[in-house]
Formats: structure tokens, C-alpha cells, sequence
């Protein structure tokens, strides 16, 4: 119906304008950051929590599922940090430098920053916000022009974070794992993060959140990530968080010339998670791979929310997206390719499969294609259903009882999408947790 | 890729300005006060003798519709439109009331001439023949502006147990018939448009379908906006019975005007167990110039109800006119074991834009659907394939096959996808592809092991797919039609 409707403000929202006014003053940086902030909470306030007719949002509504705003997580204390110390390390014993957040701020004590690789400069946001650096300054909030209400959201209350800066031409051969730590109370957690990886450079980042799983917590984490002419960067994600979490992520990234992106988010925790990556793409020929895969069961709400921007020539982009539900979960993909006027040669390929282990699973799939120039390659494939019966009963009949002929079969299907992380530990590490997720499977 | 030149040149044969079908005819006409108020929707329905509770109903839509927004989700942008400054009835003036086709005004039966559709039996008798070597027959029902002028083959439609008339004389003839079924698949809170033409609607053509029969010839509907400033808010009502068939086309031009006119029609099918119906359509109301002036603004609201079990729905469309379109042929597949389908093929110019695609609502059991869609935009038109397909949780064994593929010709140009797809039920499957290179391998493999190229093979397999339901239509329809799909698949971009 077309019914003329004007929201009334929900409980949460007030809360949040309540959370803003209180915290605003204790936030981390002044005048040009300040007035950031400003202009960005006017426009959360202006457009309110996303609900089911914001067509971005068509299918997570915010303002139905967020019913309560927590206030800002208080700094870790002890306890926290020697909870964060002994647990074990979602990546496993992949080599890779660990930079610790809990309650969404910057843990040094815990972090690896020792002996940094030349050309590799990492700060705390706090810091970096607080002393007003022109190197975040000058790129903070202007990655790519986004009006997003949970971006919004999250530049007018960014609390802590990490700024990263590769040198142009230097490698970062260690893999930096930003380990997020939510909450054990429920609190929220705003966090900004800032890569910056100059022509040439080379870096990958690790991102996980977890989180104790009988806390109600919100997390709202955002990074902004700068790709030069000729870099490399691979970023992959894990979503672990705790089972009453809210999880709501954006991946602002802009991609230079003749450059390399890999990115692959893989979910398996959280109540509500929504995952949005913006992707621009500025400079020709570029080759770049977004994939994902979520692995969901009970009354989980995943929602990946991509946007692949072509405005140069020339450029690659390969998407392939999972999901594995079981349940009741309800997995969502949300994938649109814009090719520009003169993007002319863009090549890009989009493709979504579901897997729906129970009758009570839903997967709603929305790939879109937005063409305005003629000599272009894209596509887009999007599939949903059940295992194969035939398969199914070739392995049976090889004597291979069900449960783990049906293993078998999830774990070649998610493998299809962690085949695209180019490390290979990274890769062992994934195929695992799929296996093990897969082994708890009643 | 680029597209291929045959293809290019195709397109340009259709080009907005080769609009053939832009003149008036110049006839008086009886018109409603300019405007929209109770006052009108009470005038349309005394013009039409309808019984009191159709004025009721078209009063209740009224009501509602002035509570309710224009939809603004669509692909499409234009200047707000003034609801107050429309005829929205136009009537060629009578005489008084006909008793043969020699009565009818000859200018509107030069119109209908002028427009390849003869309105003499005996001349569609003449008409054109079929490669087998019958004569095709087709019961035409002429909609001038706001009323239907004449229809055809009425007595031999009877002899069957059809029912092929004027919406607004089966309101006096069939009126239970039509209460029992009108507004149950677009209900008249449906949507803003629908809601306008259910207050406003004039005429449109009625069928019904006796259990068993198998309708005798092609039922046609010809659609023609002649007066100016006026609307059309036409309706259609298809019902076919238990085992019975129907195959019913609908045609529409309008003169070449610089103003835009309003074209917001409902389509409702029903079919029962066993029954199917097959509905085609070619759209070619006025485009509009080169620049975007004039054309028409075509917001339909087509629909159709697989009630029955086992019973089927097809909507063919070829759209190549209106200045906008917006438009999406449904079908809701309730009874177990329906089956739904949509072959569609969109080709915009100039700055025509296309907002067009389907639904798919799978409720019944092993409900089957496919959708076919191509997109041809040339010019600095925006053509955009939309479509849902979705689940009940008890659609077990629901299958749906989608493909939708664009066409750029020229960078000036914008093709858009946006698919919505909900399963949720496990035993469904559901397969979405844009692609040229994902059509059943085993088929292309078949065919390029037999030497043809991949393109060859893919537009062997999707031409022969379209034409099969082509050729379905009558020769008429059917000649237009295969000049607008002969058109290559070279450079399609999903």
C-alpha cells in the first residue's frame, strides 16, 4: 500500500540522539572531525534507523530488529583483557601481526606493533583523531561519497580504531589481523578504522569480531580503505560474534589502476549482522574478487550488501557469494554492479547460490546490474535450493552414511568461494571452521 | 561486446520517429467533465447503467485512492502528474444505439482500417492465410477511448458458450458473474494506479470460459487512445473454467500528441483447475519524439491467478511503445501443480523509459514457473528488467528458471537488473542467470558439437524458445512480432 506514512521517532532512536549528546563532548578529535560528526549524526537523525521501505534495507529492517540503543561500551578493564589474552585465536597459528581491540578500543599491551616492516605505519584512531593527523584527516569520510544511515551513524560516534599506512612500493609481508573483542555487557561498540596502501604497496588485513555469547552487544565497524595505482590488498573478514550480537559492518573502499583487491567475509556468528561493502572503482584495469560465505543455523539474520561501482575502463570484478542455512536463519544478498557511462571493457560477474538445509530457512537474493555503457561483459547468476538427491545417494551408495555424505557436499559447496583467499594457511584455516561447523550439525 | 549491425538496423526500423500509428481521427466525442471527484466516478458509472453496487465499489477505490501516494520506487522519472487535469471519459458521440457494424461511425471504422484491424467478420474471414493453409479468425473487441465500439464473431462465440463482451455490458448481462470475480486478483486497494482505475475505469473486454471449451478462435482486444487530454483506464477480465482454453491478444496505438496521456489499465485472469490461458500482448502506444516529448504514460497493473490445480498462465509481451512503462504481469500460482510463465521482449528508443518484469508467487505445491526476459535499449532510453520470484513455506517442489538478458546499442543508453528472488522452502529450486553463456550446457554442447558457435547455439535455443510462443499468436500480431525478435543476441550483457 501507498499509504502516506511519517515514522514517529522508535525508542531506539531517541536513545541514540541521547548517546550522541552525551558522548559528544568525550569523543576523540576536535574542529574539522567535530564538525564530521556533526554533519553526519544530522543526517542519521534526518533519515532515522533503516527500515523495510528503504529499499537498501528492504529486507533488514533496523528499526524493527534494534527495538534498544546500549550506551557506549565502557573502556576493557583487567578481567577483559586477560579474557582476550587466553582465548584462542580465531585465525589459529597463522603468522600474522595481532592488533587487539576490546569494547572497541585499541588494547597496545596485547598488540604486536614491534619491529614495524619499513614503510608500514600503524596508529590508534583515538590518537590519531585526537591529535588531528592530516594523514586521516585528509581521507577520513571521503573514501567514496555514502549516505548510508549506519555509516552515518558510525562516523558521528567512531570512538577508536586503527589507522594503517603503506608506504608506496612497500610490501607488508605479514599479514595484520585487526582482533575485535565485543563487549560482555550490553553496550555498543563504534568503531573506525583507516587503510591507506600507496602505489605499489602490498597488505593484507585479517578483521575478526567475536564476542562473549551471552552478552546483548551492538557493534557498528567501519573501515575506510584507500587502494593505490598498482597495489595489492587482500582483506578478509570473519564474523564470529557472539549469538545475541548485533553486527553491523561497512568496508568503504576506493581502487586505484592496474591494482589487486581480494576481499572475503565469512560469517558464522550474530543475532543480526549486516555486512555492507562499497566498492569504487576509479582507475582501469583493475582485477578484483568479492566473495563470502555464511554458515547459519537457529534464528541468525545475515544480511551482505554489496556495491561494485565501475567508473574506469577496463576493469575485472568476480563475485560469489554462499550460504549455508540451517534452521531458521535467513540469509540475505543484496549485490548490484553499477557500470558507468565509459567504463567501457568492464568485465564483471556476480553469482549467488543458498543452500537451504531446513524448511524453515529463507534466502532472499537480490542481484542487481545498473549498465550505461555498451561494450561490457556482466553478468549475474543467482541459485537457491536444497542438496542434490542424486548426489546425495551416489555417495550413499558408496557407503557413506548421510550426515557425512551431506558434510561433504556443504564443504565443497563453501569451498568453491574460499578457494578465492589467495593465503593459503588463511584458506586451511576457513575449510576447517566449515568443517568443524559442520561436524556440531545434528 | 558491442552490438552487431543487424541488430542496429533492426532497432532503427522501430525508432521513435517512425511512429506509424501517430494520426487522429476526427470524430465529436462525449466527454466527462475535466477533473476527478465522486462527482465523476458517479458520472462513469450512470453512463454505463452499471448496478448500485458497482457504483459502491468504485466510490470505496475512490476514497481510498485520494489517502494514497504515487509509487516512486520505479526506475522511471517524470514531471508530477495533474490527476485534475484529465478527461477521464471520452466517448465517440452516438447516434443512437447500433444494430450492425454499418452503423458505427465510419471514421472509427477507418480508424480500425487504417490500423490493419478489420472490424467486418467477413473481411478477418478474408484475411490472412496460415502456412497450413487455414484462415486465421480472430474476435476483435474495439476500445475507442473510453468505450469499446464493436465486437466481433459475438453470435459464434456464443454458440460455444463464450462469453466475449464489453466489460460494461456484462456488467448489465453477467452481473454476478462479474461481481464474483472482479477485484479478486487486483484488488481495488492494490496499488495507487489500480486504485485509480478501479473508481475510473470505462470499458474493457470481459471473457468468460465455459468448463471444457476450448475458445473457438484468437479473442483480441484493440486498444485505441484518439481524444486529447483524456486518460484510459481500461479493464479486463478473463475467467476460464475448469478445462477450459483461451488465447487472447490485446493491441494499442494513440496519435503522436505533444502532451503526455495517462494509460492506467488492470488486467485480471483467473484460471481453474485445468484451465489455461494464454495472453499476449503488443504495446505500441505513442513513444514520445526524439527529445522525449509527448508519448504515453503506460502504468498497467497485470495479473493473473492460477486458482485451480494444474492449471496455467502465460503472458507474452512485446513492449516497444509508451513514453513510460511500467508494468509487471504477474502470476500468483496457488493451486498445486500451476504452472506460470513470461516471455517478454522490451526494446526502448529515444528517451523512452522501460521499468517492466514480473512476479512470480509460488503457494501451491510443485508450482513451476519460467521467466524469459530480453532488454533491447537504444538511443538514451533506460529500459529495466524488475522481477520477484517468491515462496510460500509450503510451496513444496516449487521450481522457478529465470533468464533476463540486455542489449546496449550506442553509450548513451542504460540497462538495468533488479531481480528479487525469496526462497523458503528447502524442496524449492530456483535458478537466476543473466548470462548469454549459462543456457542448459548440455543443449549448447549439443549444438556446437554439431558445428555451430556458442552465439549460434544460444540464440538457436532462445529464438526457438520465443518464436515457439510467437507463433502462437495470429499471423497479424504475429509478422510485427517476428521483426521486432529476429533480433541477434550478439552483445548481450545479462
Amino acid at each position: 500500500m501507498n499509504v502516506d506514512v511519517k515514522p514517529m521517532k522508535t525508542a531506539a532512536e531517541l536513545s541514540l540522539a541521547g548517546v550522541y549528546a552525551t558522548a559528544k563532548a568525550r569523543l576523540p578529535g576536535g574542529g574539522a572531525v567535530a564538525a564530521l560528526r556533526e554533519s553526519a549524526f544530522r543526517s542519521f537523525d534526518a533519515q532515522g534507523l533503516p527500515h523495510r521501505r528503504i529499499e537498501e534495507w528492504k529486507y533488514t529492517d533496523l528499526r524493527a530488529l534494534m527495538r534498544e540503543a546500549r550506551t557506549v561500551a565502557a573502556p576493557p578493564d583487567a578481567a577483559a583483557k586477560d579474557r582476550a589474552k587466553v582465548a584462542p585465536c580465531v585465525i589459529g597459528d597463522v603468522e600474522c601481526r595481532r592488533i587487539v581491540f576490546i569494547n572497541g578500543v585499541f588494547v597496545p599491551e596485547l598488540s604486536d606493533l614491534s619491529a614495524l616492516e619499513p614503510g608500514l605505519t600503524i596508529l590508534s584512531m583515538a590518537e590519531a583523531l585526537a591529535k588531528g593527523d592530516v594523514r586521516v584527516t585528509q581521507h577520513l569520510g571521503k573514501v567514496l561519497d555514502n549516505n548510508d544511515a549506519a555509516l552515518a551513524l558510525n562516523t558521528a560516534l567512531m570512538g577508536d580504531g586503527i589507522f594503517i599506512h603503506v608506504a608506496a612500493g612497500a610490501a607488508v609481508d605479514k599479514p595484520l589481523h585487526l582482533s575485535f573483542f565485543g563487549p560482555d555487557t550490553p553496550a555498543s561498540v563504534f568503531t573506525r578504522s583507516l587503510v591507506v596502501v600507496e602505489k605499489a604497496g602490498r597488505a593484507m588485513l585479517i578483521e575478526s569480531h567475536e564476542g562473549a555469547s551471552d552478552a546483548d552487544y551492538q557493534v557498528n565497524a567501519a573501515i575506510e580503505l584507500v587502494v593505490g595505482d598498482e597495489a595489492h590488498v587482500d582483506h578478509v573478514k570473519l564474523i564470529a560474534e557472539g549469538v545475541k550480537a548485533l553486527h553491523v559492518s561497512t568496508l568503504l573502499a576506493s581502487i586505484g589502476a592496474r591494482a589487486r583487491f581480494n576481499d572475503f567475509t565469512f560469517t558464522t556468528g550474530g543475532a543480526v549482522v549486516r555486512n555492507q561493502v562499497f566498492l569504487r572503482f576509479d582507475g582501469a584495469d583493475t582485477v578484483a574478487g568479492i566473495r563470502g560465505a555464511n554458515l547459519l543455523d537457529g534464528k541468525q539474520h545475515v544480511d551482505t550488501t554489496l556495491v561494485a561501482d565501475h567508473h574506469a575502463v577496463g576493469c575485472q570484478s568476480r563475485e560469489l557469494f554462499k550460504a549455508v542455512l540451517d534452521g531458521d536463519s535467513h540469509s540475505i544478498f543484496q549485490g548490484k554492479i553499477i557500470v558507468q557511462p565509459g567504463a567501457q571493457k568492464t568485465d564483471a560477474r556476480m553469482m549467488t547460490q543458498a543452500l537451504l538445509l531446513s524448511d524453515r530457512a529463507e534466502s532472499d537474493n537480490k542481484p542487481e546490474l545498473e549498465i550505461f555503457a555498451d561494450d561490457v561483459q556482466c553478468g549475474h547468476g543467482a541459485t537457491a535450493g536444497a542438496l542434490d538427491q542424486n548426489l546425495l545417494f551416489y555417495l550413499k551408495a558408496r557407503g557413506i552414511p548421510q550426515k557425512e555424505a551431506e558434510a561433504l557436499l556443504i564443504q565443497s559447496f563453501v569451498g568453491e568461494a574460499i578457494e578465492g583467499i589467495e593465503h593459503a594457511g588463511l584458506r586451511e584455516v576457513l575449510l576447517e571452521a566449515v568443517a568443524a561447523h559442520l561436524a556440531a550439525r545434528k | 561486446m558491442p552490438a552487431v549491425q543487424e541488430t542496429v538496423d533492426q532497432v532503427r526500423r522501430i525508432d521513435v520517429d517512425k511512429y506509424k500509428y501517430g494520426f487522429v481521427t476526427d470524430i465529436e466525442s462525449d466527454k466527462a467533465a475535466k477533473g476527478l471527484s465522486e462527482e465523476t466516478v458517479r458520472f462513469i458509472s450512470a453512463k454505463k447503467g452499471e448496478p448500485e453496487w458497482m457504483l459502491q465499489w468504485r466510490l470505496e477505490a475512490f476514497r481510498h485512492w485520494q489517502t494514497m501516494r504515487e509509487p516512486k520506487w520505479a526506475r522511471v522519472h517524470y514531471p508530477p502528474i495533474d490527476y485534475q487535469d484529465l478527461y477521464y471519459y471520452s466517448a465517440p458521440k452516438k447516434k443512437k444505439s447500433l444494430k450492425s457494424l454499418d452503423e458505427l461511425d465510419p471514421e472509427i471504422l477507418r480508424t480500425y482500417e487504417k490500423l490493419g484491424i478489420p472490424l467486418r467478420e467477413q473481411e478477418i474471414l478474408a484475411g490472412v492465410e496460415r502456412p497450413d493453409g487455414t484462415r486465421s479468425r480472430v474476435a476483435v473487441d474495439a476500445v475507442f477511448d473510453s468505450v469499446s465500439v464493436a465486437t466481433t464473431f459475438q453470435k459464434e462465440l456464443k454458440q460455444a458458450g463464450v462469453i466475449f463482451m464489453p466489460i460494461s455490458e456484462a456488467l448489465r448481462e453477467h452481473p454476478d458473474l462479474v461481481r464474483k470475480y472482479l477485484g479478486t486478483v487486483v484488488p481495488a486497494t492494490d496499488n495507487f494506479f489500480a486504485t485509480l482505475n478501479s473508481a475510473v475505469f470505462s470499458d474493457g473486454s470481459f471473457v468468460y470460459v465455459p468448463p471444457g471449451v476450448r475458445c473457438p478462435m484468437e479473442l483480441s482486444t484493440y486498444f485505441r487512445i484518439n481524444e486529447k487530454n483524456t486518460g484510459q483506464f481500461e479493464r479486463t477480465l478473463i475467467i476460464a473454467d475448469k478445462g477450459s482454453y483461451v488465447s487472447y491478444l490485446e493491441g494499442c496505438t494513440a496519435p503522436s500528441r505533444d502532451e503526455n496521456q495517462l494509460h492506467a489499465a488492470v488486467v485480471e485472469l483467473i484460471a481453474h483447475d485445468d484451465a489455461e490461458i494464454k495472453y499476449s500482448t503488443i504495446q505500441n502506444w505513442y513513444p514520445g519524439d526524439k527529445e522525449g516529448k509527448g508519448g504515453i504514460y503506460n502504468f498497467v497493473t497485470k495479473r493473473g491467478e492460477c486458482r485451480g490445480a494444474r492449471s496455467k498462465i502465460s503472458w507474452t509481451q512485446l513492449e516497444t511503445g509508451s513514453a513510460i512503462t511500467w508494468k509487471y504481469p504477474s502470476c500468483i500460482l496457488r493451486g498445486d501443480d500451476s504452472r506460470g510463465e513470461f516471455y517478454s521482449i522490451a526494446i526502448s528508443n529515444g528517451r523512452q523509459q522501460v521499468d517492466s518484469g514480473t512476479k512470480m508467487w509460488h503457494f501451491g505445491k510443485n508450482t513451476t514457473s519460467r521467466i524469459i526476459s530480453k532488454g533491447i535499449a537504444a538511443g538514451r532510453s533506460n529500459n529495466t528488467y524488475r522481477g520477484l520470484v517468491t515462496t510460500s513455506r509450503g510451496a513444496t517442489g516449487a521450481r522457478n528458471f529465470t533468464a533476463c538478458d540486455s542489449l546496449l546499442i550506442g553509450d548513451k543508453a542504460g540497462a538495468h537488473t533488479i531481480p528479487y528472488i525469496e526462497a523458503k522452502n528447502s524442496k524449492a529450486v530456483f535458478e537466476h542467470e543473466a548470462t548469454t553463456s549459462k543456457i542448459s550446457d548440455d543443449i549448447l554442447f549439443y549444438c556446437r558439437q554439431r558445428g555451430l558457435s556458442a552465439e549460434e547455439a544460444v540464440a538457436l535455443v532462445v529464438n526457438g524458445f520465443v518464436k515457439d510462443v510467437l507463433q502462437q499468436l495470429p499471423m497479424e500480431f504475429a509478422v510485427e512480432a517476428q521483426k521486432l525478435i529476429s533480433i541477434s543476441l550478439e552483445g548481450s550483457v545479462g
